[in-house]
């Protein structure tokens, strides 16, 4: 901003029609990714209908039977159970923790804080691996890994600071003053957030419970590490079909990759009702500055 | 287990009277107390097995010091190639999300018809998650899939190109998973900038290209470098797709799998610690490099108006 540009006329000319040809170059790489992401999803949806593709363009014949064989021979409808229950889990325990966690933090300034800060700040900085694996290794020490249990606990690892980063500047949006009036009308801390903070706080704490959602179902990587086949969600069911190739048919494996793309598209849909995507980011990006 | 938060804080808030006042002044209450049970969950599940990690990786299965084990893996050349094998694969993938993000922001930042539609597309891969699009991607790319095919029809070449089970089978899949989170956070600093300082440029005579260099990019560029890293954290812990699409024996053996490996397969949960430390350490180097050069960048408002 400090270079002023003092350039007369003649510019606005030619201007003009470069910006357009970098448009249209803009927009040609856009279209490229896009022909190229729908081909590759819908490749996976053909294969999962289809009933012979060596060559050509399409499979011989069109089936609907991969479905009601991925969903016996994965047992489907047990790991969507156990996706559904640890996901709901982490979810609700990630938004009661965290929520309040996110007001203090927005309302207190205490020695100290920074480190906090830098604390909920690195599990959503290092990769998931570097944690996930001596987390596992300690799970297993304590005879949690392979349940229920340490799933959930394991999942609450990046889940819990992002609700936390997602909400602080949620919190520091309300004026003191609401809360301070309501407690002069007699209100206690319990009604404080029960009644005035959590409404005015709901649609954030809907933007965070949707992208934990949205997270954990697609978190591979910490449930890979701790999960056994009981505890197992549908993303680490779907990669150990896929990295067996072989024992089971190309097709059982894509009619599951399928299944597991309507559930995300479901939630997709879910969070695009409820979340503006360029807002929720920009309140994120804040956190960390703070 | 961590669910139990405990009531009571260790030291604030018990003593009475001028203490509890001094400590309030300084901005410790009760309201704390919310903040406990966090950062016990984080404690406990987080630092705990952290550090647990550090001290597991520094009493080697096999003997040789406290650093056998960083010893071990940096004579080894197989192990020691990991690390140049992550690089090669997450700083690229991280570099081409955040250039490519830049253009199609700016073109997507006024309002038109069609945007958020536009927009939901191109995060829509966030949703399909590293597996699922390893497996399409076997389809899609592979000697008979429709992209070669395509090729071949136009007979742009002869034979197959092949583009899975190797590094650009695993750059893909990266690309594909890490553009829509590098996106979405660009486009949400590219609305950040207030438009009309573009136009106070554009008056005094700013070509378009002139505005964007000017004006747009360096104003953009401390959120590029969060972006940065960001993308380059998303694309470092590399995994499923190195397996699935990648050469896990060989060009796409990444740290992620060596660490995996070590622990899962040889059950030397010391190295694996190591391999995990590791990783930590280099992916924290690489972003306190960017951090450090962002430091240097213009920060300031990126509204227009007085004062500013």
């Amino acid at each position: 901003m400090t270079t002023a540009v003092s350039r007369p006329a003649g510019l606005p000319k030619r201007g003009l029609p470069r910006g357009r040809l970098s448009a249209w170059l803009v927009w040609a790489c856009v279209a490229f990714f896009l022909v190229n992401l729908f081909g590759l999803i819908l490749s996976v949806i053909v294969n999962s209908f289809g009933t012979k593709w060596f060559a050509g363009w399409l499979p011989q014949g069109f089936t609907g039977s991969w479905y009601s064989d991925a969903w016996s021979e994965f047992a489907l409808g047990e790991v969507l159970t156990v996706t559904l229950e640890i996901t709901l889990i982490v979810v609700a325990m990630a938004l009661l923790i965290g929520v309040p966690a996110g007001y203090a933090l927005a309302r207190r300034d205490f020695p100290g804080k920074r480190a906090v800060m830098f604390l909920l700040l690195l599990p959503v900085l290092l990769p998931p691996i570097t944690y996930g694996i001596p987390l596992a290794t300690v799970l297993y020490k304590v005879h949690l890994a392979g349940t229920m249990t340490g799933v959930v606990a394991a999942n609450l690892v990046p889940a819990l600071p992002f609700v936390i980063l997602v909400m602080t500047p949620f919190v520091e949006q309300i004026d003191t003053n609401v809360e301070s009036a309501a407690r002069m009308c007699g209100a206690r801390t319990r009604q404080v957030f029960t009644r005035v903070l959590v409404p005015l706080l709901l649609p954030g704490i809907l933007a965070a419970g949707i992208l934990v959602l949205v997270r954990t179902v697609a978190m591979f990587e910490l449930t890979f590490l701790v999960a056994d086949a009981d505890s197992q969600t549908l993303i680490v069911a779907l990669y150990s079909a896929a990295f067996t190739p072989g024992i089971r048919a190309a097709q059982a494996i894509d009619a599951m990759a399928v299944i597991y793309m309507a559930l995300s598209a479901v939630l997709l849909i879910i969070a695009l009702m409820f979340v503006n995507p360029t807002q929720i980011v920009a309140q994120v990006r804040e956190a960390p500055a703070e | 287990m961590a669910v139990d938060a405990p009531p009571r804080p260790p030291a604030p808030a018990t003593a009475r009277g001028g203490l509890r006042h001094r400590l309030a002044e300084r901005g410790v209450d009760r309201v704390l107390l919310l903040l406990l049970p966090a950062v016990l969950i984080i404690g406990l599940l987080f630092l705990y097995p952290m550090m647990y990690g550090v001290g597991l990786s520094l009493q080697p299965k096999n003997g040789g010091g406290p650093f056998g084990n960083y010893a071990d893996f940096f004579q080894d050349s197989y192990q020691r190639s990991t690390v140049w094998k992550t690089l090669k694969l997450a700083l690229p993938a991280a570099l081409i999300n955040v250039g490519a993000s830049v253009p199609i922001a700016y073109k997507l930042r006024g309002r038109f018809r069609g945007r958020r539609v536009l927009t939901a597309l191109l995060v829509l891969p966030v949703t399909l998650g590293t597996v699922l699009v390893a497996d399409g991607l076997l389809r899609y790319l592979g000697p008979k899939g429709w992209f070669n095919r395509i090729l071949l029809d136009l007979h742009l070449v002869d034979e197959p190109v092949r583009l899975i089970y190797n590094y650009w089978g695993v750059l893909f899949s990266l690309l594909i998973t890490g553009f829509p989170f590098a996106f979405l956070l660009v486009l949400s600093y590219m609305s950040g900038i207030d438009p009309t300082l573009e136009r106070a440029a554009a008056t005094l005579g700013a070509g378009p290209w002139q505005r964007m260099r000017r004006i747009v990019l360096p104003l953009l560029a401390p959120g590029l470098a969060t972006t940065f890293v960001l993308a380059f954290v998303l694309a470092f812990s590399v995994f499923p797709s190195a397996n699935l699409v990648g050469e896990p024996a060989g060009e796409t053996r990444v740290m992620a799998i060596a660490a995996y490996q070590a622990a899962f397969e040889k059950y030397d949960y010391s190295m694996a610690s190591t391999i995990a430390v590791l990783m930590g350490v280099f992916e924290l180097l690489v972003i306190s490099v960017t951090l450090l050069l962002r430091g240097r960048l213009y920060s300031g408002p990126a509204t227009g108006g007085k004062g500013s």
